[in-house]
């Protein structure tokens, strides 16, 4: 072979290499649009299960069950439609599991295009405000929105899970510091389960129940709250691997619906749809029980990646 | 199951009863907060609130503003006890019939609907598909300048579902709910 030859053999290689490189950024980007349209139009199937049990619960002809029967309507309708199930999409929160290696200032970058690109379908209201100036520039990216979350796994896939987590049901979150001396709540499960039903009962309807609660024991003041939303990304069927916990949060589930709330504050049999509890270190001065409400339009999902970055696995 | 067609009237206000699941037919106003601040600082509405009903909502709107087309994309009720400060003023002052929005409002409001014969009738929050599909039509807009989600939509509605949560009688299903559920808690805990 000549070098000419060589040198245009090599040439041809390297832009097979490029077309390659840029179609896997192109099918990233794709996948993480139809993550967020999905996130935001259709509620999983662990979600719509509980609340289509809850509805054949509420007493027939209550505003509770008349509640549930619009919201039923309006999950069908939103899935139908491809539009969003609640107006308010939220904080836009994405969980990344990454291998080691991975570039995740280029991955910033392709998801605050795919947030943008949402935004102007309508996938995502205009929802970023900047907190001194009250400008909301329509672009849903800004200081901290959205917000990801890393984590470095040692399997070789890239799992991405989003949850959209709108502002009435985030407005009730509370965090209680241990002992809690109002409801003589001391630093074990006892004074937990206690905190929780007093905030459970704090939130009333507000946060557009039927909610979840996803909780966490211990941590820090910050990362108590970060675990409590990662809790919620676990499945609603699934099982706390600790038995106290799993105890703890059967208990708090069924305590809950005992105390006559129901849909919406409506009163009636359904105030929780499931809790999940999870537990970090603390330091010995502190103890945190870290509070996050999740309302019924309980918008998350997320995908499996392939190598190519198109989308493997749905995975709720 | 009642059925309310506009225009509405003070009588068939009064006659509701918490626990009143109600279909509004007719036209809706929203005001949401920057309405309500701008009302309270005295700015005469843009149009009448006479025997009207206001909609604590923010509605996505997709606009055609040269041709006056607008299609309401999402529509669900916001949060309304932030309008708490404000509400009852614009009860005494405006003569408006009512407020739809999400949550309960407090006592000021309640007294409100007592003195000058309102109600609040709560959407179901998160519902924003089915209600925005139950909007007919937008008839007009008036504040646009305070931005799209905080204008006043002049809305016209059909079978618009509500549930009467505060009543002219002094009612309050949200007041109802939550002695009931700290008295059962003390029992639970």
């Amino acid at each position: 072979m000549t070098r000419k030859k060589k040198a245009a053999k090599k040439k041809v290689v390297k832009k097979k290499a490029a077309t390659k490189k840029k179609s896997a950024d192109q099918n990233l980007s794709e996948s993480l649009l139809e993550l967020i349209r999905t996130t935001s139009t259709v509620l999983p199937d662990d979600i719509q299960r509980v609340i289509l049990k809850a509805l054949k619960k509420e007493e027939k002809k209550s505003s509770a069950e008349y509640a549930l029967q619009i919201i039923k309507a309006n999950i069908e309708l939103a899935k139908k439609k491809s539009q969003p199930i609640c107006q308010d999409t939220g904080t836009i929160l994405f969980f990344v599991s990454h291998p080691v290696g991975f570039d995740q200032g280029k991955f910033t970058k392709t998801c605050h295009k795919a947030v943008l690109a949402a935004t102007k379908i309508g996938y995502l209201r205009q929802n970023s405000v900047d907190s001194l100036t009250g400008k909301n520039d329509s672009m849903n990216i800004g200081p901290g929105h959205p917000s990801i979350h890393f984590h470095e796994h040692k399997k070789k896939s890239i799992e991405i899970r989003l949850m959209l987590k709108g502002g009435g049901c985030e407005n009730v979150g509370a965090q209680y510091a241990m002992p809690y001396t109002g409801l003589n709540a001391g630093r074990d499960l006892d004074g937990v389960r206690k905190v929780i039903l007093d905030a459970i009962v704090k939130a009333q309807g507000k946060g557009c129940g039927p909610g979840v609660l996803g909780i966490c024991i211990g941590g820090d003041r910050g990362s108590g709250f970060i675990e409590s939303k990662e809790q919620l990304l676990r499945p609603l069927d699934d099982k706390n691997p600790e038995p106290s916990l799993k105890k703890l949060e059967r208990d708090i589930t069924e305590t809950a619906n005992k105390l006559g709330i129901g849909p919406m504050g409506f009163g009636g049999t359904t105030t929780l749809l499931g809790c999940k509890i999870g537990v970090l270190n603390r330091l010995p001065a502190s103890y945190f029980v870290s509070i996050s409400y999740m309302c019924w339009a309980y918008r998350r999902q997320g995908v499996l990646l392939k190598s190519n970055s198109t989308v493997s696995k749905w995975l709720y | 199951m009642k059925k309310i067609d506009y225009p509405f009237k003070r009588e068939q206000i009064r006659e509701l009863k918490v626990g009143d699941m109600v279909l509004l037919s007719g036209t809706l106003l929203t005001g949401r907060d920057a309405v309500h601040k701008r009302l309270h600082e005295g700015v005469k509405p843009p149009v009448s609130l006479e025997n009207q009903i206001i909609y604590h909502c923010g509605p996505v709107v997709i606009e055609d503003a040269k041709n006056k087309k607008y299609e309401v994309k999402a529509a669900g009720p916001t949060t309304s006890i932030r309008e708490e400060p404000y509400q009852w003023e614009v009860m005494r002052d405006y003569g408006i019939l009512g407020v739809i929005g999400k949550g309960g409002m407090g006592a000021k409001t309640l007294k409100g609907c007592q003195e000058y014969g309102c109600v609040y009738f709560h959407a179901i929050g998160g519902a924003a598909q089915v209600l925005a599909e139950r909007i007919k039509s937008v008839k007009n807009v008036y504040w646009r300048d305070l931005g799209s989600p905080e204008a006043i939509w002049e809305l016209e509605v059909e079978d618009f579902p509500v549930v009467v949560t505060m009543d002219s009688h002094g009612g309050s299903l949200h007041d109802e709910v939550q002695s009931s559920s700290e008295a059962k808690l003390k029992e639970l805990l």
